[in-house]
C-alpha cells in the first residue's frame, strides 16, 4: 500500500521550496502559509489513512481573492495544488503531494445567509454537513443529504465528492440539493454556476462539479437547498431467514410503490457483531437483518409501514418490531451506526469496501463475496444501504501480517470487479481518489477516461490541481480500493462511518 | 462531393438526412463529418427544434429512427432506452408498472404545433426542461443514470451506469443534460423512474392577485404538507379549464398533494387550514380532474395556437413578484409555475426594446431566460439563452473537449459554440 504511484516529484519545484512559501506569503497573510515539518504533519493524511505525504507547505486562504491569487500564482509557476476540506474523505482526494501546496479551507467556515424565503442556505465551503441542518432546524428545516460523517465532513468536501448518505434513495446524494457554487479555477478565474434559481442557463457546470473530487476548481461557496423537516419518522427492524428473501422484500416494497427514507441490510455477521457492541435488541439468529424507515404526514408512514409490515410477511419475515418512539427508533440505527467499531472488536484491522449493485443482485453478490471470503480465508461482514443499492463489506485482517494484507487487497479488489459486473459502480459515496484509481478501466474503457482526462485538460492545462487523483496512473487494473482500519482507531474513531 | 468509397456501410453519403437504425451507422456519420468538418443538425421527433438559434448545418441527422426499449427494470427503477425512444411509448411502458417519469416531461407539441407532440427522450435530456414537480423532485439532469453517446470525432463514450449511487468519474451526465445536442450525439439514455403515487389531488384557490398567490405558493411549499405542483394563472386563462369541481373561471392558485389516499385528504384539509381559506374561497380535484389540470399546465396548453412568442424566466422565488411588475405590458400574458420560480411570459410583440428589458431584468434579479416560442425574422438577430463572458469563455472549452470541429448544432445554443 505504500508503495502507491504519484505523479513524478518535480526537483526544480522543491528545491524553490523557500522562495514560493515567501511568495505566496506575500499574496496572503503569512501566519497562514504554513512549510516547518511540525506544522505540515497534521495535514499528511485525510480520512483514508493507509496513505501518508507531507506537503510542501499549506496555505489557508480567508477570502476568494486568496484562493484566486494563489492559485493563478501556482498556475504561471506549475506549482500543484491540492484542495482540503474537513480532511475526513475515505478515498485519499486530498492525499499531499510532496511537491504540492496544499490548499487547506478550514478559514472558510461560516454560513453567509439563511434565505427561507427561497428555501436555501448560502454558506462557505468548510462549513460541516450537520451545521447546516443545525443553522435552520429551529424553523423546522433541515438539509437533506446525510452522510455518516456529517458530524464533521464540510459543505464544499461534500460538493467535491457528491457524498450521498442513508437518505439517498428519497432524497437524492449532493448534487440533487445543490442550487449553486462559488468556484475558482486553476488559472485564478473565479465564477459562480448556479445560484438561488433552479436549473442554470448554459451548460450544467455545476453539475461537472459536482463529484470532479477536486480536479476541476476550488469551491469557495455553495448554496444548497433545504426541505421541510418531515412530521414523523418511523421505523421497522426486521428479521428473515435468508438473505434471498430479505431482497425479495426490498424489491417488492420499491414495487409496490412505496419509496422508503432509509431501507438497510445487514447480514448475520453484521447484525451479531454490532449487537453485541450497541445492545440494539437486533434478531441474531436472522440470516439478515433489514432496518425500513419512512417519513412524511403520519397518515402516510402509517400507510407505508402497514404496507412493509405485509410484504416482509409474505417473505417469511421471522421477527418484526415497528419503532414506538423516537428514541426507540434511534436505538434501531445505534447498532447499525456502530458497525466501524463493532467490527474492531473482531479483528486487528479490517477494510470498508464501497461499491454499488442494481438491489436486485444482493444474493447473488453476497453470495460471490462468501465464496471469496473461503477462498481468501478472512471473515467479511456487509452492510448494505438496499435503498439505493450502495454495498458495503468488512473485510477483517491482520495488518502486520504481509500475506495477510495483500489477501485483504486481492479480495476488496474481486469485489469491487464483481459490483462492476453485475451492472453496479466502483463506487457509490466515497469517491474514487487514490484509493480506486486503478480500478477505473474496470468500469470504462480508454475513450471513456480520456474523454474525461480531455474535460480536465480544458480547464487545467498543466494538470496541475490534485494531479494524480481519480484518473490511473499505472493504466493497470492494480488491487487497490477500500478505507483501511487498524485495531479499531480510524483518524477520526468518533464519527460515524458509512 | 463525397468520397463514398471510403466508408465500409451501406450509407450513402449524397444524401442530407441521415436515418440511421443503428449505432454502428452514427458513428460512420459522424466520423466522417469529422474528417471532412461538415456541421451536422441533430434531430430526434421535431418537438422541440424550433428552440435554439437558427445555425447552417449542411446535413442532418434524425436519430427517429434509433429507437426501442433496451432494457426496463421496474424493481430496480430504471429503463434504458435507445435516444430516438418517443416520450409516449415510454409512458405507456412505464404506466402498465404504476411507474412514471417524475419529472414530467413537457409537451411542446401543443405549442408548436398544435397537437401533442412529446418529442424523444434523446430531445428531453439535451433541453432539460422539466415540468411542475420541478421543486421537488428535481430536473430531468437528476434522473439520468448514465448514457452512451457519440463525441464529436465519432468516439464512443459513457458515463454513469444504471444504479442511482455512483461516483466513478466526472458526471458527464448533468453536462449533456441541457446541452442541446452541441456536445455529444446522445445514443444510449437510462433514467430513473419512479412509482406514480397512489393519488393526488389539487387545491385550487380561488384569487386573481399574482401577489396573493405568491404568498399561498410560498407558504405552502415550506409546510410540511409536501406539496408537488405549485402553479398561478391570472384571471384571463382561468377560463381555459372546464373541470366540474372548478367552480368559477377566474384566476386561480392550484397546489397539487400526491400520496397514499388517507395521507392525501389529510394535508389537503391541513393546507386549507393553514393558509386560512373560507369555504367558499377554494375548491378541491379529483385524481382524474388533477391530472388533465396538470398535464395542461406543464404541456403549456394556454398557449396552443397561440401566435404569440413566449418566453421562460427562471427566477428565485423571493424576485418573481418584482420581475412580472418590472415587465407587465398590455399585451403581456403569462402564468406561474414551479411553485412560483418559473414564469411563462407570452408578449403578442417583442421586439429588441422588450427583449433587452427581459434581459436586464431577470438577471438584476440573479435569474436567466430562454426564449422558446420567437418569430423567425426577430430570430436572427435575437438572444435566445443568456450567459456571462466568463461562463461563454468556459463554454467554449468544454465544447471543444467534446466537439472540437464544432460540427454538432453549431450556434444553436450561441455564435461560436
Amino acid at each position: 500500500m505504500s508503495s502507491l504511484q504519484m505523479p513524478k516529484v518535480d526537483g526544480s519545484i522543491l528545491s524553490k521550496k523557500d522562495k514560493i512559501v515567501s511568495d505566496i506569503g506575500r499574496i496572503i497573510n503569512p501566519k497562514n502559509v504554513l512549510s516547518h515539518p511540525d506544522e505540515l504533519r497534521p495535514f499528511e493524511t485525510d480520512g483514508l489513512t493507509a496513505y501518508r505525504q507531507m506537503p510542501m507547505a499549506v496555505v489557508m486562504p480567508e477570502t476568494v481573492k486568496e484562493v484566486s491569487s494563489i492559485l493563478k500564482y501556482c498556475n504561471d509557476n506549475k506549482v500543484k495544488v491540492v484542495p482540503r476540506g474537513a480532511g475526513t474523505g475515505l478515498s485519499g482526494g486530498s492525499l499531499p503531494l510532496e511537491d504540492c501546496v496544499l490548499m487547506a479551507m478550514g478559514k472558510f467556515n461560516k454560513i453567509l445567509e439563511i434565505d427561507y424565503e427561497n428555501r436555501c442556505v448560502v454558506t462557505q465551503p468548510c462549513v460541516t454537513n450537520l451545521a447546516i441542518t443545525h443553522a435552520v432546524q429551529d424553523k423546522g428545516f433541515y438539509y437533506a443529504p446525510d452522510p455518516s460523517s456529517q458530524i464533521a465532513c464540510s459543505i464544499g468536501g461534500n460538493v467535491a465528492e457528491n457524498s450521498g448518505g442513508v437518505h439517498s434513495l428519497k432524497y437524492g446524494a449532493t448534487t440533487n440539493n445543490l442550487l449553486g457554487i462559488e468556484v475558482v479555477l486553476m488559472d485564478g478565474t473565479i465564477t459562480k454556476f448556479g445560484g438561488k434559481a433552479m436549473d442554470s442557463e448554459g451548460y450544467d457546470f455545476l453539475g461537472l462539479m459536482t463529484g470532479s473530487e477536486g480536479l476541476l476548481g476550488v469551491i469557495t461557496e455553495v448554496t444548497v437547498k433545504i426541505l421541510k423537516s418531515p412530521e414523523i419518522v418511523k421505523a421497522a427492524l426486521i428479521g428473515f431467514p435468508t438473505i434471498e428473501d430479505a431482497g425479495n422484500c426490498v424489491a417488492e416494497i420499491i414495487a409496490e410503490g412505496c419509496i422508503p427514507a432509509g431501507m438497510e441490510i445487514m447480514d448475520k455477521a453484521l447484525t451479531k457483531a454490532t449487537n453485541d457492541y450497541s445492545k440494539a435488541g437486533y434478531p441474531t439468529d436472522a440470516e439478515a437483518m433489514m432496518i425500513v424507515e419512512f417519513d412524511g404526514t403520519e397518515h402516510e408512514v402509517e400507510a407505508y409501514i402497514e404496507k412493509a409490515k405485509q410484504i416482509a410477511e409474505k417473505n417469511n419475515s421471522s421477527s418484526l418490531k415497528v419503532s414506538k418512539s423516537n428514541e426507540e427508533r434511534l436505538k434501531f440505527w445505534a447498532g447499525r451506526k456502530a458497525a466501524f467499531p463493532a467490527c474492531g472488536v473482531l479483528a486487528p484491522d479490517y477494510m470498508c469496501m464501497d461499491g454499488s449493485i442494481p438491489r436486485g443482485k444482493l444474493a447473488e453478490v453476497l453470495r460471490e463475496i462468501t465464496r471469496l471470503s473461503k477462498k481468501y480465508d478472512l471473515p467479511v461482514a456487509n452492510a448494505f444501504h438496499a435503498g439505493d443499492g450502495n454495498l458495503h463489506p468488512l473485510i477483517m485482517f491482520d495488518a502486520n501480517d504481509k500475506n495477510s494484507l495483500k489477501k485483504c487487497e486481492d479480495f476488496g479488489a474481486d469485489i469491487l470487479k464483481y459490483c462492476v459486473k453485475v451492472g453496479g459502480a466502483l463506487t457509490g459515496e466515497h469517491g474514487v481518489g487514490i484509493e480506486k484509481r486503478e480500478l477505473m478501466c474496470e468500469a470504462f474503457n480508454d475513450k471513456d477516461i480520456q474523454q474525461q482526462l480531455t474535460i480536465k485538460v480544458a480547464l487545467d492545462p498543466n494538470s496541475l490541481l490534485n494531479p494524480g487523483k481519480v484518473y490511473p496512473i499505472l493504466r493497470k487494473c492494480a488491487e487497490e480500493g477500500r478505507v483501511h482500519v487498524h485495531g479499531g482507531k480510524t483518524k477520526f474513531p468518533d464519527i460515524p462511518r458509512f | 462531393m463525397e468520397e463514398k468509397q471510403n466508408f465500409q456501410t451501406s450509407l450513402d453519403f449524397n444524401q442530407n438526412i441521415f436515418k440511421p437504425s443503428t449505432r454502428e451507422e452514427i458513428v460512420e456519420i459522424v466520423k466522417n463529418c469529422y474528417k471532412k468538418s461538415i456541421p451536422l443538425e441533430i434531430s430526434g421527433l421535431q418537438s422541440k427544434n424550433k428552440i435554439g438559434r437558427n445555425f447552417q448545418a449542411e446535413k442532418t441527422l434524425d436519430l427517429s429512427n434509433y429507437k426501442g426499449i433496451i432494457d426496463y427494470k421496474p424493481e430496480e427503477l430504471y429503463i434504458k432506452v435507445k435516444a430516438g425512444t418517443s416520450i409516449s411509448e415510454i409512458e405507456e411502458v412505464l404506466k402498465k408498472n404504476n411507474q412514471q417519469l417524475a419529472f414530467e416531461p413537457i409537451d411542446f407539441g401543443y405549442l408548436f404545433s398544435g397537437e401533442s407532440n412529446s418529442g424523444s427522450i434523446g430531445g428531453v435530456v439535451a433541453c432539460n426542461f422539466a415540468g411542475s414537480r420541478r421543486f421537488k423532485v428535481g430536473s430531468v439532469r437528476d434522473h439520468l443514470l448514465g448514457f452512451q453517446g457519440i463525441n464529436g470525432k465519432g468516439e464512443t463514450i459513457k458515463s454513469g451506469g444504471t444504479v442511482v449511487k455512483n461516483v466513478t468519474g466526472y458526471d458527464l451526465c448533468k453536462i449533456l443534460s441541457g446541452s442541446f445536442g452541441t456536445l455529444t450525439v446522445l445514443t444510449e439514455i437510462s433514467i430513473k423512474v419512479l412509482p406514480k403515487p397512489e393519488t393526488s389531488k389539487t387545491l385550487i384557490i380561488k384569487n386573481p392577485h399574482v401577489k396573493k398567490a405568491l404568498d399561498y405558493l410560498g407558504q405552502s411549499l415550506s409546510s410540511s404538507t409536501d406539496p408537488s405542483g405549485g402553479v398561478f394563472y391570472p384571471d384571463y386563462f382561468g377560463k381555459n379549464f372546464i373541470l366540474n369541481d372548478l367552480t368559477h373561471d377566474g384566476g386561480l392558485t392550484g397546489i397539487r398533494i400526491e400520496g397514499p389516499m388517507n395521507s392525501v385528504d389529510q394535508r389537503i384539509n391541513r393546507l386549507s387550514k393553514e393558509l386560512a381559506l373560507i369555504d367558499n374561497e377554494f375548491s378541491v380535484l379529483d385524481s382524474v380532474q388533477t391530472e388533465i389540470f396538470w398535464n395542461k399546465t406543464k404541456n403549456l396548453e394556454v398557449f396552443k395556437n397561440s401566435k404569440s412568442n413566449l418566453t421562460r424566466v427562471v427566477v428565485p422565488i423571493s424576485e418573481t413578484l418584482q420581475v412580472i411588475q418590472k415587465l407587465k405590458k398590455d399585451d403581456l400574458n403569462y402564468f406561474i409555475d414551479w411553485g412560483g420560480s418559473l414564469i411563462w411570459m407570452a408578449f403578442d410583440h417583442l421586439n429588441s426594446k422588450i427583449l433587452s428589458e427581459i434581459k436586464e431584468t431577470t438577471k438584476n434579479h440573479h435569474g436567466y431566460y430562454t426564449l422558446i416560442k420567437i418569430e423567425d425574422d426577430f430570430k436572427a438577430s435575437a438572444d435566445i439563452f443568456t450567459i456571462d463572458p466568463i461562463k461563454y469563455k468556459i463554454s467554449e472549452k468544454i465544447k471543444k473537449s467534446f466537439d472540437p470541429k464544432r460540427i454538432f448544432n453549431p450556434g444553436k445554443m450561441y455564435t461560436g459554440i
